[in-house]
């Protein structure tokens, strides 16, 4: 048995937002499990007192002035794919 | 009015030349050639005649001109083009025409170039072959039975075929670098920072860089000069540096492990050998940096982790593949994204979501992370005492449509370029010639914004290859 058990599998599709078929999901888990099997590898590397680098870039906001630039509104909402008049038609709440 | 070089076309079109009928022959080229190799997901036919009747009519007026006039660019279908869709080879934006360029593209037409088209690509960039598009794969022009290499292999493709004379493409781990090697061109992938991401559809943010992609040394800085440079939109993006080399011959270390792990035998026989004919030139040491050994599995914990967080904004509500609803907002969430992407956009989303999950983020993710600080240091002590890096680009040569269906199979392909995109530095792919009868590339690495010395080198492997 690997890492990921068929139910992780669920949750992670779950906690993903992504729905798979069932073919799909026989086909992942292993393929998911060899791959972790690779990446196990850096564990032989001693990291204890090694700081981890998120970033190459040290990150700062960068701010500007609050002026309004070429606004798209139109071109914007015509992206949604289901509309009416000037709303984005979203799935029942409740 | 046929070319060699993209300078060359931009100085006959500045000098007179119809840059419409410049246009119209690469069109009717990629017309009659493009059905095979597939490199392009969107041809601008209309709107780049448009354009190249507008540069006619603008050197007519006695203007002064741009660096890149009249010049067609490929552009990677991960970059946005305001009015052309811009599909980042998924389903899921199929139907995504953007509503803003990129920095560069807005770079790119201030300098009078033209975007003729959008290039195929592994599914959100995640690929080393350009078979993970949902618009089919791309052929490799120098032999259509074999992968181009990817991510960015339409835009590698586009200049192998001669359909344009310029690309852009953008590397993660290997993806301008990879299809360079394998359609012999020259790709750059550049210091982290150097260029604007501004518009770049993200999968790694800590690891891409959009780059140039040329059939030469010169015509790849020439488009590099263009869009590099700092963006107020981009807060990654960098005031330019820039390093430059004492006189005399460049000092080149290639270290022990590019040599290693998954190499063809082919590939390290004739880089070593294409090495030995540089050494008159450079002065070439061997060295060890153990930590390169690590760099593949640590970048693709990394890259998978910034993807689960970056795709997260496909929700297809606001844009993109909307499915039936059905259920709750989950439910419609799980849905669209089912059907938007395709498997292996789907894996890594999986393998990230796992990598950062409480309990395991630890052992993968924060681990990774120190893995990168090594890596940058191993690297950051050899540019001490080397100016550059180098090794062969890719460990394999370009190999058949459908030979490589395992993931991880496909994943080694990356082993030797994922270093420079850990550690942020610049890295470029030179043809060096041909082992069975294919193309092989030369991978030469600088410290941050030593881009100069890439192409100074560059200009020297390319007369001895």
């Amino acid at each position: 048995m690997g890492e990921i058990t068929p139910e992780d599998l669920e949750r992670l599709c779950w906690l993903s937002r992504l729905r798979l078929s069932q073919e799909e999901k026989e086909e992942f888990l292993g393929q998911l499990n060899k791959i972790l099997d690779y990446f196990r590898r850096i564990e032989e590397v001693d990291v204890e007192h090694v700081p981890p680098t998120y970033h190459v870039v040290d990150l700062t906001n960068v701010l500007r002035e609050d002026e309004v630039e070429e606004p798209r509104p139109d071109e914007v909402l015509e992206l949604a794919p289901r509309r009416k008049g000037r709303y984005i038609l979203a799935p029942r709440i409740i | 009015m046929t070319p060699k070089t993209a300078i060359d076309a931009r100085d006959e079109l500045a000098g007179g030349a119809s840059v419409e009928e410049y246009v119209l022959s690469l069109l009717e080229r990629i017309r009659e050639r493009d059905r095979t190799i597939n490199s392009f997901i969107t041809v601008c036919e209309a709107s780049a005649i448009e354009a190249a009747k507008a540069l006619d009519r603008k050197r007519g007026r006695g203007e002064k001109l741009g660096p890149l006039f009249g010049i067609p660019v490929a552009v990677k279908d991960n970059i946005c083009t305001i009015g052309i869709r811009t599909t980042c080879g998924s389903r899921m934006l199929e139907n995504f025409v953007p509503p803003y360029d990129a920095t560069v593209i807005k770079r790119i037409k201030e300098a009078d170039a033209i975007v003729i088209g959008k290039t195929n690509m592994d599914e959100f960039a995640m690929g080393s072959s350009t078979e993970n598009s949902y618009f089919g794969p791309t052929r490799n022009p120098l032999d259509p039975t074999r992968v181009p290499g990817g991510s960015s292999g339409g835009s590698a493709a586009a200049v192998a075929g001669g359909f344009a004379p310029l690309a852009l493409g953008a590397d993660t781990g290997g993806s301008i670098r990879c299809p360079a090697s394998f359609c012999s061109i020259v790709g750059l992938k550049p210091t982290y920072g150097a260029v604007s991401r501004y518009g770049l559809i993200s999968y790694a943010n800590s690891l891409e860089q959009i780059g140039p992609m040329a059939s030469n040394v010169d015509d790849c800085e020439l488009l590099f000069n263009v869009i590099r440079g700092y963006d107020p939109r981009d807060n990654t993006s960098l005031p330019q540096g820039r390093i430059e080399a004492k006189e005399g011959k460049l000092r080149i270390g290639v270290p022990k492990e590019f040599f290693m792990e998954g190499v063809q035998e082919a590939v390290g026989v004739h880089v070593r050998k294409f090495l030995d004919k540089m050494s008159g030139v450079f002065e070439i040491g061997e060295i060890s940096l153990p930590s390169l050994a690590y760099a593949l599995p640590a970048y693709y914990i990394i890259a998978m982790s910034e993807a689960s967080s970056n795709l997260a904004r496909y929700d297809g509500i606001r844009y993109g593949l909307r499915g039936e609803d059905g259920g709750d907002w989950n439910e419609t969430y799980c849905n669209n994204r089912g059907i938007g992407f395709g498997r292996e956009v789907k894996r890594r989303i999986i393998l990230g979501t796992f990598a950062l999950s409480a309990g395991y983020r630890n052992r993968y993710y924060i681990r990774a992370q120190k893995i990168r600080t090594l890596i940058r240091e191993d690297l950051g002590r050899a540019f001490k005492e080397f100016d550059l890096i180098a090794g062969p680009t890719m460990p394999v040569l370009p190999f058949k449509i459908g030979e490589k269906l395992d993931p991880l199979e496909i994943y080694m392909c990356d082993i030797e370029t994922v270093p420079a995109n850990l550690a942020g530095t610049p890295a470029i792919s030179i043809p060096c010639g041909m082992a069975n009868g294919l193309p092989v590339g030369l991978q030469l690495m600088a410290p941050p914004f030593g881009e100069g010395l890439l192409f100074r080198a560059g200009r020297i492997i390319e007369e001895l290859a």
